[in-house]
């Protein structure tokens, strides 16, 4: 599935074992696209000798730092996360 | 390793290995692997090079630029790496270069919580700080507190945008023109232009 | 949520931001030059790269410098590809 600038998404709250780039701190939680930035190759797959295909489509999704830490303020934090760590809301 | 009061018990980390293990080991490593074959010592005094040729100067001329030319801008925050082509500059191996840009209402500031991501090519090798556990901790989780810790105060209106630069993307922040620089040229703009404020944790610097 | 050593983002911490800089010694630009080297020859890639830092004991990955990090991550790849046999690099500092 491809997700559009402006859409809900949240971070699937997977326990990963092995290489990966979705940080802890957004597991579960939601957040808005920001940007498409196109796609890479999985670097989940190329830290183990594979090649990284099929690539991912790479995203910036944006999130309210008060969803993240508890009594945060209204800042936003914006983290690339590929679309296979994605679900729609 | 510095002396210091152990009166605390968070891990010490040091900033630069204890020096004599790593480097024997280091440089027996490059011993073995070019004895085998698998690289020479040209190509490795070549990587060195490129890697000490990289500093801030480069990116400082690409908000210099953006600064006193709206369209370059524009080009910039669409295309960071077509622009750093543009004025003849090498925006390194990074598969996306991206320029965010700071406004009166948005300050952005970055970081990688995951390792040590960076626009090297455009800004030199990242300090010791960025790569520090404690930055990469309190960057997304206490954002103001650090900036506050650099120095900078935001306003309550000023949204801060913390990036965490966690795949392939890496970021540059163009901070905005100070006050008082209208009658400068693009070299003196591109002085003012700090390494840190390319991170987003300080200001440029202001005009004498 | 399970979270690894170097997943850092909002880990609890008091310590404060040491901003005093080094430059880079010779060993760490060697390193560093190493892993550009062998990534150009389709030896070790930055995601193996990591990977490798990552599978660092958690004491001995928070107690390491930064380049110690990456001398330990191309010894772990370069050993699992075969490149260096185990052992090896110990022997030639202790031969």
């Amino acid at each position: 599935m491809t997700y559009q600038v402006g859409q809900r998404v949240r971070i699937a709250a997977r326990d990963h074992e092995g290489h990966h780039r979705t940080p802890a701190y957004v597991k579960g939680k939601s957040g808005r696209i920001e940007r498409r930035h196109g796609a890479f190759k999985n670097p989940e797959t190329r830290a183990y000798g594979g090649d990284g295909l099929p690539q991912q489509e790479l995203y910036l999704v944006g999130f309210d730092a008060s969803d993240l830490w508890p009594g945060a303020s209204g800042d936003r934090v914006e983290v690339d996360i590929y679309e296979h760590w994605l679900e729609a809301e | 390793m510095s002396d210091h009061d152990h009166d605390h018990d968070h891990p010490h980390e040091p900033i630069a290995g204890d020096g004599l293990p790593a480097a024997a080991r280091a440089q027996a490593l490059e011993e073995l692997l070019v004895e085998k074959g698998v690289v020479s010592r040209t190509e490795v005094r070549e990587e060195i090079d490129w890697l000490v040729s990289r500093s801030p100067a480069d990116g400082a001329r690409l908000v210099a630029r953006a600064w006193v030319d709206p369209e370059f801008k524009r080009r910039l925050l669409d295309d960071a790496r077509e622009a750093a082509l543009e004025l003849g500059l090498d925006p390194g191996p990074s598969p996306v270069v991206m320029a965010v840009e700071n406004t009166e209402t948005v300050h952005h500031m970055v970081v990688c919580t995951l390792c040590s991501c960076y626009p090297r090519a455009m800004l030199g090798p990242p300090p010791d700080w960025y790569k520090s556990l404690p930055y990469r901790s309190r960057a997304v989780s206490d954002p103001r507190r650090v900036l506050r810790e650099f120095g900078v105060e935001l306003d309550e209106d000023v949204e801060l945008r913390v990036l965490d630069s966690t795949a392939n993307v890496r970021y540059l922040v163009v901070p905005r023109r100070p006050e008082g620089t209208e009658g400068l040229g693009e070299e003196q703009l591109a002085a003012l232009v700090t390494r840190d404020s390319m991170i987003g944790v300080s200001r440029p610097a202001v005009p004498a | 949520m399970d979270r690894a050593v170097h997943d850092r983002g909002g880990w609890p911490t008091d310590a404060p931001i040491d901003r005093s800089e080094h430059e880079l010694a010779d060993w760490e630009l060697l390193t560093d030059a190493l892993v550009h080297v062998l990534a150009g020859k389709g030896l070790m890639n930055v995601d193996e790269l990591r990977r490798g830092i990552e599978s660092m004991p958690p004491d001995e990955y928070e107690q390491a410098s930064y380049y110690e990090r990456w001398l330990s991550s191309i010894e772990t790849i370069l050993a699992e590809k075969g490149v260096l046999a185990p052992g090896e690099l110990d022997a030639r500092l202790t031969g």
